[in-house]
């Protein structure tokens, strides 16, 4: 599975990163995420590089206790540390954690520009997760959480969530 | 040891202005005119926490004194805090939390920009991931700031009086201590002189484009980024500081 071309994730710790997900979006794991940015096991300790999505996002102290937690369970150490740089983008999603999100009633993060013109009102883009349809609009440019925006359907009339562009 | 010093008190400044500005917006939390502005304030306040624990953490660490990123949140007295006396203005009124948001937000994209050529890394990596969250402050404040003037004549009156007065507060933005001047000399900080001109272009377009009347003002009031507050800032403290004070080394 490769989440982007600068991750460095062994093959062996993949299934324990797998059961670790976001809090806040459960149906996503860290991998889903790219959050990741290395895991690699040295000399019998595994050593973990994560990133934030958003400056704030109190998820990544949870994230890194679970990380913490899944590997003690297989009784191996384990470091884990936080990298600013490169920045996490959404591009990073893998495209089957976008699908589990759409899934879950989060819809998708748009090209930079659509996602400009959608914030300000000025395109109806975002797909319903309900029903399907693009007679959407903009409810909030902040949503439950710092990543998402709050939309409503016109046509189904079903509030949803809508996992903002970030590049 | 000098430039480490003057690193330290550089990153300070920005720490602070983000982390008063934060608590600002904190004390509006579930008092909101509206459910979304209510989450859309609350979610700023998180993103300049953010940011400011990202300072702080590294100020921590230049001043390798044992200290952590709470003490210096938390343990500092007034006159050590460096924040501008902008972000300290009180919530007034709902013109004001936008007037003080969009004024600070203008200035904070752009120094985040210029930021990102820092020869510091770490201060560069910590732009680079401020700048995308800033850029949906200034688009919320901004549109709000639209929205306000060109309303109805009661918002135009309340979003012109919060300009008016936060307006005397503007010209500190740009002010250079010590510190910013021996850290733009190195490279590191950012040169806030040639922001200048661009801020108060930007600003008074959008606040015509409000119907919103761009103040004319000979005289600033300044002091916070010598550590010189408004009698507001104590009561900011006061509360911010109440359970570090009260239970110390509590922690999450
Ligand atoms: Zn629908």
């Amino acid at each position: 599975m490769a989440i982007t071309e600068t991750a460095t994730i062994d093959s062996h710790l993949i299934p324990v990163l797998e059961e670790v997900s976001d809090p806040e979006i459960p149906v996503l794991t860290v991998l889903d995420l790219g959050v990741i940015r290395k895991a690699v096991e040295e000399n019998g300790v595994i050593k973990v590089r994560l990133t934030p999505t958003y400056s704030g996002c109190p998820a990544m102290d949870v994230i890194s206790d679970d990380l913490k937690a899944a590997f003690k369970k297989l009784g191996k150490e384990v470091e884990v540390e936080l990298v600013l740089s490169p920045a996490w983008s959404t591009d990073w999603i893998s495209e089957e954690g976008l699908q589990k999100m759409e899934a879950y009633g989060i819809a998708r993060p748009l090209s930079e520009t659509a996602d400009k013109d959608v914030l300000l009102g000025n395109a109806k883009k975002v797909t319903c997760t309900n029903c399907g349809s693009t007679n959407t609009h903009l409810v909030s440019q902040f949503g439950s959480t710092a990543c998402k925006a709050l939309f409503k359907c016109d046509n189904c009339q079903e509030p949803f969530d809508y996992f903002k562009c970030l590049k | 040891m000098k430039q480490n010093k003057n690193l330290y008190n550089y990153i300070i400044g920005i720490a602070d202005n983000s982390l008063i500005l934060a608590q600002r917006l904190g004390e509006l939390c579930g008092h909101g005119p509206t459910l979304e502005t209510d989450i859309a304030g609350t979610n700023i306040s998180l993103d300049l926490i953010g940011q400011a624990r990202n300072y702080y953490q590294y100020a921590a660490k230049v001043q390798n004194e044992g200290k952590t990123e709470d003490d210096l949140a938390f343990l500092r007295l007034e006159n050590q805090y460096r924040n501008v006396l902008l972000v300290e203005q009180p919530n007034e009124h709902f013109g004001y939390v936008m007037g003080r948001q969009y004024l600070f937000d203008v200035f904070h994209l752009m120094f985040l920009s210029e930021m990102l050529q820092s020869k510091d890394e770490t201060l560069a990596a910590i732009a680079k991931k401020g700048i995308k969250e800033v850029s949906y402050h200034k688009r919320f404040s901004g549109d709000w700031i639209k929205r306000l003037g060109d309303g109805t004549e009661e918002s135009n009156h309340n979003i012109q009086e919060a300009i008016d007065e936060l307006w005397a507060y503007t010209d500190e933005l740009f002010d250079q201590t010590e510190a910013d001047k021996a850290m733009i000399a190195e490279g590191i900080g950012v040169d806030t002189s040639k922001l200048k001109e661009k801020y108060y272009e930007e600003v008074s377009i959008l606040l015509k484009e409000a119907t919103i009347e761009v103040p004319e003002r000979k005289y600033f009031i300044k002091g916070g980024k010598k550590g010189v507050h408004s009698e507001h800032m104590g009561y900011i403290l006061t509360e911010m500081q109440y359970m570090q004070r009260t239970y110390p080394n509590m922690e999450w």
